[in-house]
């Protein structure tokens, strides 16, 4: 997985332990690709900030390497850092100091050039302009998380991080939060998100990875992890009762419910698709007419449910 | 070397004192006026001279130096305790500039409000009292030394601090009384035995007589122990803070 050319983070054998002896990544190896949106899913305490905040700086790492397109994040922190933008998950502000003075205070830090155009096109776009003149304590708490983002992109990263980006944020900003990560992706940068809101992850992630106890557990493509993990359940509900133990049920794998009415079919994983037309087909052939069939795919909440207790 | 990011933190740090220009400029000039007021003009006129300098004139550079060393504290220690506790220091640990960069950025900042504002305490003293500077390079020179030397020490205090109170503390309970009983109101050689010899042992006697000697040539030690003292607190804090940024202590995780 580490040897993929396209990989624009390279995460290889990492732990972290902290002084407490809490040992909070157990060797995490991970290779996020250019231009995807990748979205880090795990309960509290999984180490899910732990692992964003190494990549970042803010916390030593310890064994193991991480590199970000292909510049050790220790050795060669300058441009490492460079190509990395951060949106933590506090909304940990400069109260005092203008929202125009703090993203380009944000800008400076990275030793950009002085760009006002660049950084009134990014207010813009986060519905800042406007807010530009006032002091950031006397936002909204939306307003300061757009700052935040704000500040994260004032100078133009090729990786963003999204430490729980719509924590506790209205639906409108979530909304606009996701078209604005679209947007960006669309230009070439790469998004690494966490996230408690499973919708979010399956809505907006190219893929996804589950991190648990300190170990990713699973990474894959959102819809493969459906697909896989994932399981169909069919409900049919037949025209006339049958009786149970009825010879025309056998071998279908569907179970009938007291009502006698009511047959319910779930397939796990890959060839869902088939299972279900396989058994409409027989039992059609079989002579049972059904006045409704109903199908439900498993959400992506219930496969890391599962994943998450089967790893504990 | 990332300039531009040492330059952002020195101009962010500036501006946060230009937002609060006038308490924190007026404060220490009232304060240092009021002493010159009771010290210089109205007890000062009864004091015989120390070493052929009216006592006005001899108590200007200790009472700029104690003015100097609480405010390169205070500043130095509040600019990097500030971010560590409202949480957004996540911004300069995770941008690319160095451990340097970053003392640059906040001591450069506190040191240059320090100098300003021992000019400014230096022009104030200068409409109380009438005196001459001998040496004025060496005067720059020991006042910009000191200013750069203490902030480091707040900017340590800053570091390792975990809450307020113990950011007031060291300079309350020991820099203050350091440089009262240092030399800042008195020659040491007033004192008598063993407590001259005692005095000797306070670091901030040799920082006051540095600055003395460069306003009037005179001085109760050597220049050069002064010039070596300050060199060493330099030296020692340097390698303080290099320590910490080395290890992250209480910085990083």
């Amino acid at each position: 997985m580490l040897g993929r050319v396209t990989a624009i983070l390279s995460v290889e054998g990492l732990t972290k332990s902290y002084a407490s002896g809490f040992q909070a990544l157990k060797g995490i190896d991970l290779a996020i690709e250019r231009g995807e949106i990748f979205a880090l899913l795990g309960p509290n305490g999984a180490g899910k900030s732990t692992l964003i905040n190494i990549i970042c700086g803010i916390v030593k790492p310890g064994d193991g390497g991480v590199r970000v397109d292909g510049h050790d994040i220790v050795r060669d922190f300058r441009a490492a850092r460079a190509l990395i933008g951060l949106v933590p998950q506090e909304l940990s502000t400069d109260a005092f100091e203008t929202v125009w003075a703090t993203v380009r205070f944000s800008r400076g830090l990275f030793g950009k050039p002085r760009n006002d155009a660049y950084l009134e096109q990014v207010l813009k776009d986060l519905s800042l302009w406007d807010k530009r003149l006032e002091k950031i304590m006397t936002l909204s708490g939306g307003m300061k998380r757009r700052v935040l983002i704000a500040k994260a992109l004032a100078h133009e990263p090729r990786v963003l991080f999204l430490d729980e980006p719509t924590a506790g944020v209205d639906v409108e900003l979530r909304r606009d939060l996701w078209a604005m990560v679209r947007r960006l992706r669309e230009s070439g940068v790469t998004i690494i998100l966490t996230t408690h809101y499973i919708e979010e992850a399956e809505e907006m992630a190219d893929r996804i990875g589950v991190i648990h106890h300190g170990q990713i557990i699973v990474v894959d493509e959102t819809a493969s992890l459906i697909k896989k993990l994932g399981q169909k359940t069919m409900t049919i509900h037949l025209a006339t009762a049958v009786a149970a133990g009825d010879p025309r049920l056998e071998g279908l794998g569907v179970s009938l419910a007291p009502d006698g009415r009511t047959l319910t079919y779930v397939v796990h994983g890959e060839g869902a698709q088939s299972g279900v037309a396989e058994v409409l087909r027989a039992l059609i052939e079989r002579g049972l007419s059904f006045a409704d069939v109903h199908t439900e795919q498993s959400s992506l909440e219930d496969i890391f449910v599962t994943l998450v207790g089967g790893a504990s | 070397m990332n300039v531009t990011g040492a330059l952002a933190i020195y101009k962010f740090e500036m501006t946060r004192w230009f937002r609060t220009l006038f308490q924190s400029i007026a404060a220490p000039v009232v304060s240092t006026s009021l002493y010159f007021v009771v010290f210089g003009a109205a007890i000062g006129s009864r004091m015989p001279a120390i070493d052929g300098i009216s006592y006005g004139a001899f108590i200007v550079p200790g009472l700029i130096l104690l003015s100097i060393l609480t405010e390169s504290i205070g500043n130095a220690s509040f600019g990097i305790y500030m971010p560590k506790w409202a949480g957004t220091i996540y911004e300069v640990l995770s941008v690319p500039v160095s451990a340097f960069e970053i003392v640059a950025g906040y001591v450069g900042a506190a040191a240059t409000k320090s100098v300003l504002l021992g000019l400014i305490m230096l022009a104030t003293a200068r409409l109380f009292v009438p005196f001459s500077v001998a040496h004025p390079l060496a005067m720059i020179a020991f006042l910009v030394l000191i200013a750069v030397t203490f902030c480091l020490f707040g900017f340590i205090l800053g570091l390792l601090a975990q809450s307020w109170e113990q950011l007031q503390i060291v300079p309350i309970l020991i820099i203050t009384p350091l440089t009262f009983l240092g030399g800042s109101f008195y020659s040491i050689d007033m004192l008598p035995e063993p407590w001259r010899s005692l005095t000797l042992f306070n670091p901030v006697v040799y920082l006051i007589n540095g600055f003395r000697w460069s306003f009037y040539g005179v001085a109760d030690v050597d220049v050069r122990f002064s010039l070596i003292a300050i060199s060493a607190f330099l030296a020692l804090f340097l390698a303080i803070v290099w320590w910490i940024f080395k290890t992250g202590f209480r910085l990083k995780t």
